[in-house]
């Protein structure tokens, strides 16, 4: 059945699809390609020679790994605080009932849906009221905006499988408040989590709008890429390091997604 | 000795609704205790007020002699088996069973031995590598009522417990329940809207309606001598007679009851009325007489004449049959 559907579909289709794919995806491999030039000037096709040596020099550049090392501590404290209040957010929203709950269940949700300019331009016109300097917390606060959405939209769709009685079972059975948390909504939203933190992490390592809005004199990562695309020095450089970028982000992707489709799964196999 | 569960005036309110209102309530140790009413009666909130759910507006509760109020439910030597069974879908059976002891630190072979135990007492030895996903519905309440066990609460309480089962199963569980509860001791307190549950497992009984009881007692008690209209129709729809009708029936101007199977047909002397309808139920037929202006159903045994809709009969029954409930009920 499944075979004879699959010779129907149109050659015209197919190669439709098949062109759509490879725009998609042909510049990235173009970048994978650049990252292995002799040449350091321009973007001449094809490349004159090929050559490992910028996987080299990007090592032995100090404001790659300064850059790096700041997208990293970054993505990873927006991340964790996404977790802490994203979870919460949805614990409240999915476990109680309250007047407003609605509209806050919005609200959370508002930011992903922003323009990251007027998310970053609120923010920073906010930090300057406040007189707050522009330092590594400003990102992180930047970040954390829509980090929360992520991790709150995965956890919130999970917390309403888990349902009321589950929580009241446990306290029956003895657990007070943290036995509960521990050993029944932990195990239950965990994979959930660990899908939103993921995402949040990737989302946060490649931000470049709010970052732009909400940095002081520190470069993330895809900042300092977008710097060293104005100057042509060692241009390949930047292809190494989007080659890594393309890598971390891509496979906390990959792991949520399959995280997620397992967990539907399990709290299928439940019903 | 004191009583298992006493409510002394106890009420819950949610906003303007009074969900409990002033009961008093006396659960005897050792007693299969139903709390029967329809939905939105009450029932189900006083039981979550035992379990420790829900705290109540006012007055007093004690389980055991002791103060209940303000005692968080894990803190309470009560366990519950909840209406949709409530099994942690993440653990297996095993573990499901074992989690009480598991909060409770016992050793895990221990705990382990004592959940497969608890399973061979719901008939489900072996079954404990399985997820609840894998059960069946008597199978999952099984194991909720094992979960519950294992832990040797001094109350038990049972949320509807068979509401979701089909009825040869329920037939069953409800043998099953009663032999266990006389085999262990265990006080069972269980809500049902279900008049013939109630009626069947329970020693007695108290029937709910917004947010009071009407009247505690024996299964008997509540179905020959019902207090109010109320309990005369939810328990056995009985035909609720009015003070008129009453004593054109030659009784006195009270409200009354009147079992449809206690009324004959046919037999010469009693009163006259029309048959409007008749609904043939496998053991029984059931007939709706009108009398003036009312209705009155009839319960016929299997094998007896069934007059035909329209028709003009007879009807009679023995004096001790019209149970008065007074002018207020």
């Amino acid at each position: 059945m499944r075979s004879d559907r699959q010779n129907r579909t149109p050659m015209g289709l197919k190669i439709a699809a098949g062109v759509g794919l490879a725009f998609l995806h042909l510049p990235i491999l173009l970048i994978f390609l650049y990252a292995f030039t002799t040449e350091d000037k321009s973007y001449q096709f094809p490349p004159p020679g090929l050559t490992l040596k910028w996987f080299a020099v990007t090592w032995n550049r100090p404001d790659v790994w300064e850059a790096l090392g700041l997208s990293v501590r970054v993505a990873s404290i927006s991340t964790v605080v996404a977790l802490v209040l994203g979870t919460l957010c949805a614990a409240a929203i999915s476990q109680t009932r309250f007047f407003g709950r609605e509209a806050i269940s919005l609200l959370v949700i508002l930011p992903i849906a922003l323009p990251g300019i007027i998310t970053g331009i609120s923010l920073r016109s906010a930090f300057n009221l406040a007189e707050i300097p522009f330092s590594f917390w400003t990102i992180v606060l930047g970040h954390a905006t829509f980090c929360v959405v992520v991790v709150y939209n995965n956890a919130v769709a999970r917390f309403r499988r888990v349902s009321g009685s589950l929580i009241e079972a446990s306290m029956d059975l003895g657990a007070d408040g943290f036995q509960t948390f521990r050993y029944v909504i932990l195990p239950n939203i965990g994979t959930a989590l660990l899908a939103g933190g993921m995402l949040a992490f990737a989302l946060s390592f490649d931000e470049v709008i709010v970052t732009t809005f909400t940095a002081g004199q520190q470069a993330t990562l895809p900042i300092w890429m977008l710097e060293e695309l104005v100057r042509p020095r060692q241009r390949p450089v930047t292809n190494v390091v989007a080659m890594v970028v393309v890598l971390v982000t891509f496979l906390p992707i990959l792991a949520a997604y399959y995280l997620t489709r397992d967990g539907d799964q399990i709290s299928g196999q439940g019903k | 000795m004191p009583y298992a569960v006493s409510f002394q005036q106890v009420s819950r309110h949610f906003g303007t609704v009074r969900a409990v209102d002033a009961v008093d309530l006396e659960v005897e140790a050792g007693e299969f205790f139903a709390m029967l009413g329809p939905s939105g009666s009450g029932k189900t909130t006083c039981l979550r007020l035992i379990a420790g759910f829900e705290q109540p507006t006012a007055g007093h509760i004690e389980i055991f002699g002791e103060t209940a109020e303000g005692v968080p439910p894990y803190r309470r030597n009560v366990n519950t088996v909840f209406q949709d069974y409530a099994l942690f879908p993440h653990l297996n059976v095993a573990d499901n069973v074992a989690y009480g002891q598991m909060i409770r630190g016992v050793a895990k072979a221990e705990r382990l031995r004592d959940a497969e135990a608890a399973l061979e007492m719901v008939k489900l030895p072996g079954y404990g590598a399985r997820k609840p996903g894998q059960l069946s519905g008597g199978q999952r309440q099984r194991v909720a009522l094992a979960r519950a066990l294992v832990n040797k609460p001094k109350v038990l309480l049972l949320d509807e417990p068979l509401g979701a089962l089909d009825l040869k199963l329920r037939e069953q569980m409800q043998e099953e329940l009663k032999a266990l509860q006389r085999a262990l001791g265990i006080t069972f307190v269980f809500v049902t809207h279900d008049q013939g549950e109630a009626l069947s497992m329970a020693d007695r009984i108290a029937v709910f309606n917004e947010g009071r009881i009407m009247q505690t007692g024996t299964p008997e008690e509540i179905y020959r001598r019902p207090k109010t209209r109320f309990v005369a129709d939810f328990v056995g729809s009985s035909n609720v007679l009015s003070p008129d009708l009453t004593r054109q029936l030659g009784g006195p101007a009270e409200w009354s009851s009147l079992r449809p199977e206690d009324i004959r047909l046919g037999a010469g002397g009693g009163h006259e009325a029309q048959v409007t309808g008749t609904s043939f139920l496998g053991s029984a037929t059931r007939v709706t007489l009108e009398l003036a202006g009312e209705k009155l159903t009839v319960l016929l045994p299997a094998g007896s004449d069934v007059p035909a809709p329209g028709a003009t009969v007879r009807f009679s029954w023995e004096p001790s049959a019209l149970h008065l409930m007074g002018t207020e009920a």
